[in-house]
């Protein structure tokens, strides 16, 4: 088997709050292959999004490891970019300036051609010079999702990427995001509330217990995309992670 | 001009035209020997114009006001983003500066004398001092506000500080510094006609003290005080420019 490359182990997190220590996250292990979408759902106030900044680098645990490619977790990087569900375009830069916010300075003209280039794939062609406040809500996410592939990110932590947007954009870009994934392969960890959208997008689902959390459960999704909702595989699958989330 | 934007700017005009008709009218009825008529009033200022003092007392205000103010913001804008972004250095000045803002520029004439004795800048120091507190709070405040997604972002990408600084921190204050400026630009010029009180040879505040003094020629106070309103009424447009940048407009937006 090949390393993972994402590894966590016995990792444990605990918040200090008004009426004592609150444990959070209760020892959870996990591992991603290199190029594997793995969905984490959990109930709401589980400790998802902890443990996704956890993984991302932004927070450090109590107890445990993160390695990344063999490595321990040292902070954030672009090796590993977080889309997270409130977006973070920078309103005061043009969508071709938000793209290449995480590029080197030296290379003017061949960052702004390589933004140009992200940008057609989200399908973003037209707006570069557009301001995000002149841009839908789908129109960011997209920018979003842009500026974090120009980085050539070898990972994407995505925390609810889509939950902000309405019901029809947010399939809209479950197939976008599918579509780009098939053109560069990334290593994908995504958490989410929406059981249907893990089911039709991960390799495999975590399920995670309700708070201090662990890791309750995981089903491997062998199914090939693009995947119907509606067919008897999905639903069935659908119906067992529910079940693991007592609904 | 559309019918609508004249019925914007009709019922302030008719304020207007009512305060000067109740005034012409108080005047006439009781034949006030030294209050004028407004038509006094202009023809006062007229007289000004035309002979060219007007015009130096205003550039001379507008001088006291441009160099105070300029050089506060060179001071309260470094000082306020540094107080924002280092925590020590905002627990270490931010008492100081809260114990001497409420402080009325007014209040440091003594002391604007003492140092600097009777001259262009005792008005421009005591302008500086007016303006260089509420500046730095804004910039300060403003470094506080922003939002954390941004700054997570920007170590999510790995960027060096010099970027970081100028392309997330700088621009993500910008519109507190432009409100910093307005407010600054406004208390400078209440302070300048007020400095020039004491002792100056020109200037508004200088015009006014005269003018009363050199045979109550109160129709140039009062033209002197309506000149006033309009050059500040113009300072706070011309910042309110400011907030029309793309770099600035972002805030306003929605």
């Amino acid at each position: 088997m090949p390393a993972s490359k994402i590894a966590v182990r016995g990792v444990r997190k605990a918040f200090a709050s008004a009426t004592g220590v609150l444990p959070v996250i209760d020892g959870v292990g996990l591992d991603v292959a290199d190029g594997e979408f793995v969905a984490i759902v959990g109930p709401s106030g589980c400790g998802k999004s902890t443990l996704l900044n956890i993984v991302a680098g932004f927070e450090t645990p109590d107890a445990g490891t993160v390695t990344v490619d063999g490595a321990p977790q040292r902070g954030p990087g672009p090796k590993g970019i977080v889309i997270s569900q409130h977006g973070s375009v920078f309103p005061w830069l043009t969508v071709q300036q938000n793209l290449m916010f995480g590029l080197a300075g030296e290379h003017r003209r061949e960052n702004a051609a390589l933004a140009d280039h992200y940008a057609a794939l989200v399908g973003l062609k037209g707006f570069e010079a557009s301001y995000p406040r002149e841009l839908s809500g789908g129109m960011l996410k997209r920018v979003e999702l842009a500026r974090a592939l120009v980085v050539k990110p070898e990972i994407l932590y995505m925390d609810e990427p889509f939950s902000a947007l309405d019901a029809l954009m947010n399939l809209r870009m479950r197939n976008e995001l599918l579509r780009i994934l098939d053109e560069e392969r990334h290593t994908v960890l995504l958490i989410t509330h929406d059981v249907e959208e893990a089911v039709y997008m991960a390799d495999r689902v975590l399920v995670l217990s309700p708070r201090p959390t662990t890791i309750q459960a995981s089903f491997a999704v062998d199914l090939p995309r693009p995947r119907r909702l509606s067919s008897p595989e999905c639903q069935a699958l659908r119906e067992a992670v529910l079940k693991e989330l007592g609904v | 001009m559309t019918p609508r934007r004249l019925a914007r700017i009709a019922s302030p005009v008719a304020v207007i035209a009512l305060v000067v008709a109740l005034w012409w009218l108080v005047v006439v009825r009781t034949e006030s020997a030294i209050f004028p008529t407004p038509w006094q009033v202009v023809a006062g200022a007229w007289q000004l114009a035309v002979d060219g003092t007007l015009w130096e007392h205003i550039g001379a205000s507008l001088l006291r006001v441009g160099t105070g103010f300029g050089l506060a913001a060179a001071v309260a804008i470094p000082l306020g983003l540094w107080m924002g972004w280092v925590g020590g250095a905002y627990r270490t000045l931010n008492p100081i500066f809260q114990m001497l803002r409420p402080i009325s520029p007014i209040a440091w004439i003594p002391i604007a004398i003492l140092w600097f004795g009777v001259g262009d800048v005792s008005p421009i120091f005591l302008i500086f001092i007016s303006s260089v507190f509420p500046m730095v709070v804004q910039t300060t405040s403003g470094v506080h506000a922003i939002e954390r997604r941004y700054l997570r972002a920007a170590a999510n990408f790995g960027v060096s500080r010099a970027v970081l600084f100028r392309r997330v921190v700088v621009p993500a204050v910008l519109p507190e510094i432009v409100v910093g400026m307005r407010i600054g630009i406004g208390v400078a010029w209440l302070v300048v006609v007020a400095a020039e009180m004491i002792a100056l040879r020109s200037g508004l505040g200088y015009l006014i003290m005269d003018s009363r003094n050199a045979g109550n020629r109160y129709d140039l106070v009062i033209a002197s005080m309506i000149i006033i309103g309009l050059i500040g009424l113009c300072l706070d447009g011309a910042t309110r420019l400011l907030e029309r940048l793309p770099t600035v407009r972002w805030r306003y937006a929605r």
